[in-house]
């Protein structure tokens, strides 16, 4: 992508909120930042065999953290926010330093991590006193529920800022850490093992790092997500559903290209929103027949994504270059 | 004192409940010893088994033992259909792929009987009765359920020790490329213990449905423990997935009658998490 259309394409999004758009459409709009933030968060890791089926467990802490220090004890989610990502650091140090230590990958890893992630819902659900279990919880509103202190803002405009500007952030880390010695000894790590650790690649510490990223900016996803929808659920936030989710929409997209999970989260959502819009909610469940049915064909033909796929050259605009040389 | 008797209680549930998870780890343990792919839809292949004997059942007015054959059957045609629709496609992609290819069947199967019969919670509406022993109250169901899972297990294992078909399996998860020498076809092996292991679901399906109401998402409770048991009894080791099942189950059970039951289930995952770390070979694994 040139610097000229990806400029472009930048103001075009920024301009969104002063278009006068329906609340509707900002709506759909702000999902679509919101998961493609998350979904890119996920492939930072992802992209690198730690193909992890647990990310719902980061969303959760994420989310539930800052409502919760909010509601009881009116910490500002400003102060919020870096406990909860502290607190996910703890949960993906825990798990990971073992996972990385012990060679553990592959199936392996995938049902450690999805583990984690029930026992994080389990956990919120058991906590039903002070989490509303799975009738879920409400962020308390501050006023008028516009406030920079309470990080709410019950007008969609200024919540597609956030959230654009989110997005971005993470588009732009996910091309740093493309662009980083990171990158290549992570891929030679996904590789084999045993002959990175003899070239000098600390294993443990390049996967945990990598780890650790991931589940900062999937813990603030979660968080954009809770201060936004305004409601947490333990089954929407965290658990294996969402965390499936999120493998499902980044590979449909193609996790080996920055934009491919953002084009995974336009697809998804834009599928069950029309759906809906087209057939009613009569027939609920249609859009996850047709969202299972592209994941099957999708895994054994088009395994790299849409994006990552040479097949869509028409697309071949949405792509950054490679230009750097390692 | 009483106190006592509903902690035995408690146990014999676990028991008991241990009974039918031993019965999926085995069919998971059993497609995943010969095919090597872990079938993360494997629960939502019992959910399926529950609505044929549900809609047999209640729809069409079948007579219920007919329905359990019926399901069985289906959910053993499922089975081979994955294997040879989904599954073949990919089996020399890496590893990851067909995992996660059974996760987007996993999706299809939920969001499809959400289509078809919708998210409302289905049952027979049997009540059989509950016995009482010693002021102990233990379920019917949860008896015919353990006593079915354990007779389907010996029947397994009789199948897999006097038969040639048995030895094939049986050698095809010891040593994938000699198999072929002794002039055994891999691929007929492969549909024959997806099938198997649809069949399994599909018993374990007719046991769930005495004892749960159906639901699209039912297979989210179901599967994740059972995973997890396969996993723990090291994958592919179906006398560990057996005793790894009663261990889950007595946590499960036990946590909830000490706490809740979702803290149970929090107790059995972390349980499950640690033991990845100290032995992730399984608790009665070889490291290989």
């Amino acid at each position: 992508m040139t610097r000229f259309s990806k400029y472009t394409a930048l103001f075009l999004l920024a301009s969104v909120p002063f278009l006068d758009i329906p609340d509707y459409y900002m709506h759909v709009l702000i999902l679509i930042l919101i998961w493609g933030f998350v979904y890119t968060s996920w492939s930072i890791m992802g992209r690198f065999g730690l193909v992890s089926l647990g990310h719902g467990a980061f969303l959760g802490i994420g989310g539930y953290t800052v409502a919760m220090l909010w509601n009881f004890y009116g910490i500002t989610p400003w102060l919020g926010i870096p406990i909860a990502l502290i607190l996910a650091t703890i949960v993906a140090l825990i798990v990971g330093y073992p996972c990385f230590q012990f060679r553990i990958v592959g199936h392996y890893f995938a049902l450690v991590t999805l583990a984690l992630a029930e026992v994080v819902r389990l956990v919120i659900i058991g906590m039903r006193e002070y989490t509303g279990g799975s009738l879920g919880m409400t962020p308390q509103r501050y006023g008028e529920g516009m406030s920079v202190y309470a990080f709410q803002f019950v007008e969609k405009d200024y919540f597609y800022g956030i959230v654009l500007l989110s997005w971005v952030f993470g588009i732009w880390v996910w091309n740093l850490v493309d662009n980083s010695m990171a990158r290549y000894s992570m891929e030679a790590i996904s590789d084999d093992e045993d002959a990175s650790a003899s070239v000098g690649i600390n294993v443990t510490r390049e996967k945990l790092k990598i780890t650790i990223l991931s589940a900062w900016l999937t813990a603030f996803g979660g968080v954009l997500y809770g201060q936004y929808q305004m409601y947490l659920n333990p089954d929407t936030i965290a658990g294996i559903s969402v965390s499936l989710q999120i493998v499902f929409a980044s590979i449909v997209g193609g996790m080996y290209v920055a934009l491919g999970p953002t084009v995974g989260a336009v697809i998804t959502i834009l599928l069950s929103e029309s759906l809906r819009i087209l057939v009613g909610v009569e027939l609920a469940g249609l859009d996850g027949t047709i969202y299972g049915i592209m994941l099957i064909l999708f895994i054994i033909f088009l395994p790299r994504g849409i994006l990552g796929s040479g097949w869509a050259k028409p697309l071949e605009i949405l792509r950054f270059p490679k230009d750097k040389p390692g | 004192m009483i106190f006592d008797i509903f902690l035995v209680e408690a146990i014999i549930n676990g028991i008991l409940f241990g009974g039918v998870l031993a019965l999926l780890a085995l069919g998971l343990n059993l497609v995943f010893g010969v095919v090597d792919v872990v079938w993360i839809c494997y629960a939502e292949l019992a959910m399926v088994g529950m609505y044929s004997i549900y809609w047999g059942n209640n729809h069409f007015g079948i007579p219920l033992m007919i329905c359990v054959v019926i399901a069985i059957l289906a959910v053993a045609l499922l089975g081979f259909l994955i294997h040879f629709l989904v599954i073949r496609p990919i089996l020399g992609s890496p590893p990851i792929n067909q995992l996660l290819v059974t996760g987007g069947l996993l999706f299809f199967m939920q969001s499809f009987a959400t289509l078809l019969f919708t998210g409302d919670f289905r049952n027979l509406g049997l009540h059989l009765p509950v016995l009482e022993l010693a002021e102990m109250y233990i379920s019917f169901s949860r008896l015919i359920a353990f006593f079915t899972a354990l007779l389907a297990m010996v029947a397994l294992y009789l199948f897999l020790k006097r038969t040639y078909l048995g030895a094939a399996i049986r050698a095809i998860s010891q040593d994938r490329e000699v198999v072929v020498l002794m002039g055994v076809n891999p691929q007929r092996v492969y549909l024959v213990a997806s099938a198997l292991g649809g069949g399994l679901a599909g018993i374990g399906a007719a046991l769930l449905i005495l004892q749960y109401d159906v639901h699209p998402t039912i297979g989210i409770s179901f599967g994740p423990i059972t995973f997890m048991i396969c996993v723990l009894g090291g994958l592919g080791n179906m006398i560990g997935g057996f005793i790894a099942a009663f261990v889950m189950s007595q946590l499960i059970s036990l946590g909830g009658f000490f706490l809740d039951t979702e803290w149970g289930y929090v107790i059995a995952f972390v349980f499950f998490i640690i033991m990845m770390f100290i032995r992730p070979q399984g608790l009665f694994g070889n490291r290989s």
